[in-house]
């Protein structure tokens, strides 16, 4: 194909203008997210956990849930949204893991969903709305523990995970009454006020750091990973162990977002490539011939 | 009352009262049944003790409480004790013997000499081994030499008791004996282990009339303990178990839980890592006379590194399967489609590029 | 725009293999009933791990881009004014707006609460801009509508020729109508893909690590739109010479070879974008350390890179280079897609994906859906172009 000199700019301003576009410095990294007023959390301290798995029968009953401990959960799924699980067994250094939602500060699951049907509502609690969800699955793919579950097995499904029991409210103090809390003998997970279980956990490291990871300098999981979550975690061995990625402090799928705020900021890059089309057609009809 | 009287045993003198031969049969058949022998065993082992078979028992007595004696003693209805020490010939017991010194040591001698290689050698307590094994001597003699001495002569070697099984309460940390079990000081020999603090006395009974009878001892795990009584951990057959499955807990003894009788994991019941048949034989002949049962957890009494050595309220390990891993495997879904789809996809694939290959050819052709 | 060159193919519509299609789409209907009544779990090997499979990586994001055509000979026709591709026009056209409908359906297929589908367009206050996913499916209807809009004269034109004064005077209305809004509703119809093609790759970097590092990258937007573009083209070369074999009308040789002009340019920019990238941002070193996925990347390259080499100087001007290169792109494009939606997506280690053999019948059924609506539409109205026009016109 031959190409005059006029088509070839054409052309090759076009695609310098889509290369300038994604290659534009993406939004300066972004402040920590905000902690609702309400914050309402848990805390779950592995050192004190004993595997009882209390919380997992009282999790499904309190969610109506089926299955039971004869027949126990491997994982969570469309019906468990809680779980315990175990990490070397018969070794020393055995630890024990409660997996449930961990109410990001900044959702990751809550920036995918398209119709909002993943929000964060009262409490800070990250909650799913099945009045808009259409079931495409995309708050799966963002969630960087893994935690929303599709019930496959369902002709009309939901997306299931842990709601901070919100459906149990404490009359005398208005708050939830998450069940795993309540029936936890060994009081290894609570439930409060996010700021007063951060210092709490604050405290239980000051007091006895050799007793959680790293010994020493021990840190809380959530207080800051992935933009900090209302689920904290203490536990005498390493996160990842534990499945709890090493996520930075910036929230989960911010970078994504970034990218499409730059090309996207005010619609004015779409307008704007509307307009330019548009008058070269314009241009090219009013001139009358065409080239070749 | 003369010092004799008191320490009369009823082994040694025919008591006045006897038993009708119903109640001994019953009495054989329970034990047999106790040990999951058939009706005709137990009337067999009847049978045997009537025509006067009685094999020969040395009872050795090391580091120990003597309480595994005391459980032996405690079984049944009056008289039965009695009753099963006529299905064996006791021939040497420090415990139930009137004789001491000199003369027990001859009596004991004698009987290793009359019964060589058929006798039944129990022992009782743990062996100290630190020091050349000074800490537990006998007549003289070290526990060790004791042990190494009458158990090479032995028919069948029985330890009763966690310390004679494997060390128990002596050899827990520090240790400052060297205290450990009779399998360590004799390990080529095949010891019958009865762990237990102290062990059931049924357990024992079984094991010596299955032998008294059939001179068979019964089936063995891998630490010679009979799998009749200790195949289970005590969390399988435990009365309780609905509560720890369904998550309720006693938290602190005395609270509501504990006196609705839930679970006591949460307050350390070793039960899920102990091998034991508490749960279902009890003590003392009570019905819900054993730990559990009156509310106290297990601490794990039969078996090692975890009676005397785990904290009685730290939490036990529970049993593999209890918890999923991490990460657990999740098998491929609709699996038994995969070899069709692939076929297919294959298929298609293949189909595609053979038509793309003929149209590009023909295309060459049409080509103006 | 009127095309009096183009016409109904005719013929006959229930030819023997016609009448198979209808079959084997009746069983289709069937396992897609099994799909709603069952649940999805029952006829696809989907999981936990692996939410989105072959019906979103294949019918969605594979589908559109090759439904890309359209777009692709809107740009060279329009843009760049080469008015000889018109005949190249119209089919394209429908090739896309079938392959977008079926997309839709296939999105219908793949959630699971299709009967709220219609919140997605309707509830504009619960709209979620930061979801890159909205951006495509607001993209996707709206472009969709348009292509049929933009189908409009053909169907006008058959219309013209109605016996009902009512449907003529409609008709009318109609070309005066696109007489004058054509160029704006072409504008759109250039402007959406580029948004929802390159967000398509935007979509799935909300995942983070979970994507492998040599497909995750800031540039994912503009390499799919430009992989894209390189398989609209594609699709047009492929569809116009199986259009004109299967309907006995002549090729347009000529123009499909000087549409690989285009191609090599396209490709060129992408595997210079890709690997430049890379390279700026420190990831050369996963090209080679990343076993079967650094085999993949090289081969995706070396696909791209082959069909260049067919396309490149005099090859271009023997016609089955061109069509091998079309279906190299055809299938290269595909792949991308395919890794970094699944095979580069890596959800933790005890999870595991294959599709499932329903799951490929109701993929399959798509397709096959498609090509009975296209040959049903080509053969009813006036699509397909006749002989080449001897001189530039407007």
């Amino acid at each position: 194909m031959t190409m005059d000199r006029r088509s070839l700019l054409k052309g090759v301003a076009a695609a310098g203008a889509g290369a300038a576009v994604t290659a534009l410095p993406l939004e300066a990294s972004t402040p920590k997210p905000e902690i609702p007023p309400d914050a309402f959390g848990m805390l779950y301290d592995a050192t004190l956990c004993i595997g009882c798995r209390a919380c997992v029968t009282a999790c499904k009953e309190a969610n109506a849930m089926p299955g039971n401990l004869y027949n126990p959960p491997e994982d969570l799924s469309g019906d468990t949204k809680n779980i315990i699980k175990v990490w070397h067994r018969d070794q020393p250094d055995q630890s024990y893991m409660k997996a449930q939602c961990m109410h990001c500060l900044d959702p990751a699951c809550v920036r995918a969903c398209m119709i909002g049907s993943f929000q964060k509502r009262e409490f800070g609690i990250v909650t799913w709305d099945p009045t808009k969800c259409i079931g495409c699955r995309y708050c799966q793919v963002a969630c960087p523990f893994a935690i929303p579950k599709f019930q496959w097995e369902k002709a009309m499904p939901k997306i299931v995970k842990c709601e901070l029991c919100n459906h149990r409210i404490n009359d005398s103090t208005g708050k939830p009454m998450p069940a795993c809390c309540e029936v936890c003998p060994k009081e290894a997970v609570i439930a409060g006020d996010y700021r007063d279980l951060l210092a709490e956990a604050q405290r239980r490291i000051d007091e006895h750091p050799e007793r959680y990871y790293p010994a020493g300098a021990p840190k809380i999981y959530g207080a800051e990973d992935g933009g900090g979550t209302q689920v904290l975690y203490l536990a005498g061995v390493d996160f990842e162990n534990l499945g709890l990625p090493d996520l930075g402090t910036e929230p989960a799928g911010i970078s994504a977002a970034a990218i499409q705020h730059t090309i996207y900021k005010g619609f004015v890059a779409p307008v704007a490539l509307y307009g330019i089309l548009g008058a070269v057609m314009w241009r090219n009809r009013r001139s009358g011939k065409e080239e070749e | 009352m003369a010092r004799r009287d008191l320490w009369e045993t009823p082994s040694m003198e025919p008591v006045g009262e006897g038993v009708d031969r119903r109640d001994f049969t019953k009495v054989c058949l329970m034990a047999a049944a106790a040990v999951g022998l058939s009706n005709s065993a137990g009337l067999k082992m009847a049978e045997a003790a009537e025509q006067g078979l009685k094999p020969s028992v040395i009872w050795l007595h090391f580091q120990e409480c003597t309480g595994c004696t005391e459980s032996l003693l405690r079984t049944s209805a009056p008289g039965l004790a009695e009753l099963i020490l006529d299905l064996i010939s006791l021939d040497y017991h420090e415990t139930l013997f009137a004789a001491a010194g000199h003369q027990i040591e001859e009596a004991l001698h004698q009987a290793m000499e009359a019964n060589a290689g058929k006798y039944i050698c129990v022992v009782e307590g743990a062996i100290p081994t630190k020091d050349n094994g000074i800490y537990c001597q006998i007549a003289g003699r070290t526990a060790m030499d004791i042990l190494k001495d009458v158990g090479s002569k032995a028919g069948a070697i029985i330890s009763i008791g966690s310390c004679a099984s494997w060390g128990g309460i002596p050899s827990a940390a520090p240790n400052p004996t060297g205290a450990v079990g009779a399998p360590e000081i004799l390990p080529d020999k095949t010891i019958v282990t009865i762990p237990g603090c102290p062990a059931n006395p049924y357990n024992f009974l079984g094991t010596v009339l299955q032998y008294a009878t059939f001179g068979t001892l019964p089936e063995l795990d891998d630490k010679g303990r009979p799998v009749f009584a200790y195949g289970r951990t005590i969390h399988e057959h435990c009365p309780r178990r609905a509560h720890f499955d369904a998550g309720r807990f006693a938290r602190v003894y005395g609270d509501e839980g504990h006196r609705l009788g839930y679970c006591l994991y949460a307050l350390g019941c070793k039960g899920p890592e102990t091998h034991a048949n508490c749960s279902v034989a009890h003590f003392n002949e009570i019905p819900g006379a054993w730990p559990i049962g009156i509310g106290h957890p297990c601490f794990g009494c039969t078996e090692q590194g975890v009676g005397f050595t785990k904290f009685v309220h730290e939490a036990a390990t529970l049993p593999d399967g209890a918890h999923p891993p991490i990460e657990p495997e999740h098998g491929p879904t609709n699996a038994g489609w995969y070899g069709v789809a692939g076929l297919a996809a294959g298929a298609v694939i293949g189909a595609g590029m053979m038509a793309s290959k003929k149209i590009a050819d023909a295309g060459e052709e049409e080509s103006s | 725009m009127a095309h009096p060159e183009a016409s109904p193919v005719g013929g006959p519509l229930l030819t023997k293999s016609y009448k198979f299609l209808l079959f084997f789409l009746s069983i289709w209907g069937v396992v897609l009933i099994w799909r709603f009544a069952a649940g999805i779990g029952a006829v696809s090997g989907l999981s936990d791990g692996y939410p989105w499979g072959i019906w979103i990586a294949f019918d969605v994001v594979t589908g559109t881009a090759l439904a890309c055509g359209g777009y692709a000979v809107a740009i060279l026709c329009y843009v760049f004014n080469k008015g000889k591709y018109h005949p190249l026009v119209r089919p394209a056209i429908l090739t896309s707006a079938l392959g977008y409908s079926l997309a839709g359906f296939s999105i219908v297929i793949d959630v699971g609460r299709p009967w709220l589908i219609h919140n997605i367009p309707l509830r504009v206050f619960d709209w979620n801009l930061n979801s890159a996913l909205l951006e495509v499916a607001l993209c996707v209807m709206a472009y969709t509508g348009l292509l049929w809009l933009e189908l409009a004269p053909a169907f006008l034109e058959k219309m013209k020729d109605a016996s009902s004064p009512g449907l003529r005077s409609f008709a009318e209305f109609g070309f005066r109508f696109f007489d004058k809004a054509l160029i704006w509703i072409i504008a759109l119809g250039l402007l959406l893909p580029t948004m929802h093609q390159s967000s398509l790759g935007t979509v799935m970097l909300i995942a983070g690590d979970k994507v492998h590092g040599l497909w995750a990258t800031s540039m994912i937007p503009l390499l799919y739109l430009v992989s894209c573009v390189a398989m609209g083209y594609a699709i047009v070369v492929w569809e116009a010479t199986l259009s004109s074999r299967a309907f006995s009308r002549p090729r347009e040789d000529s123009m499909l070879k000087s549409l690989s002009g285009a191609m090599v340019i396209v490709l060129g920019l992408f595997l210079v974008i890709r690997i430049v990238d890379l390279i700026i941002q420190g990831k050369a070193a996963l090209m080679f350390n990343s076993g079967g996925l650094s085999l993949l990347f090289w081969i995706e390259n070396g696909l791209f890179l082959y069909a260049m080499f067919l396309l490149a100087g005099s090859r271009r001007l023997v016609f089955s280079n061109v069509f091998k290169a079309a279906m190299l792109i055809i299938f290269t494009g595909s792949l991308y897609r395919f890794d970094s939606y699944i095979v580069a997506y890596n959800p933790g280690p005890g999870w595991s994906y294959f599709p499932s053999f329903p799951e490929l019948f109701i993929t399959f059924g798509v397709i096959g859906l498609e090509i009975a609506l296209f040959i049903f539409i080509v053969k009813t109205f006036p699509i397909l172009g006749g002989k080449m026009p001897s001189g530039s016109e407007s």
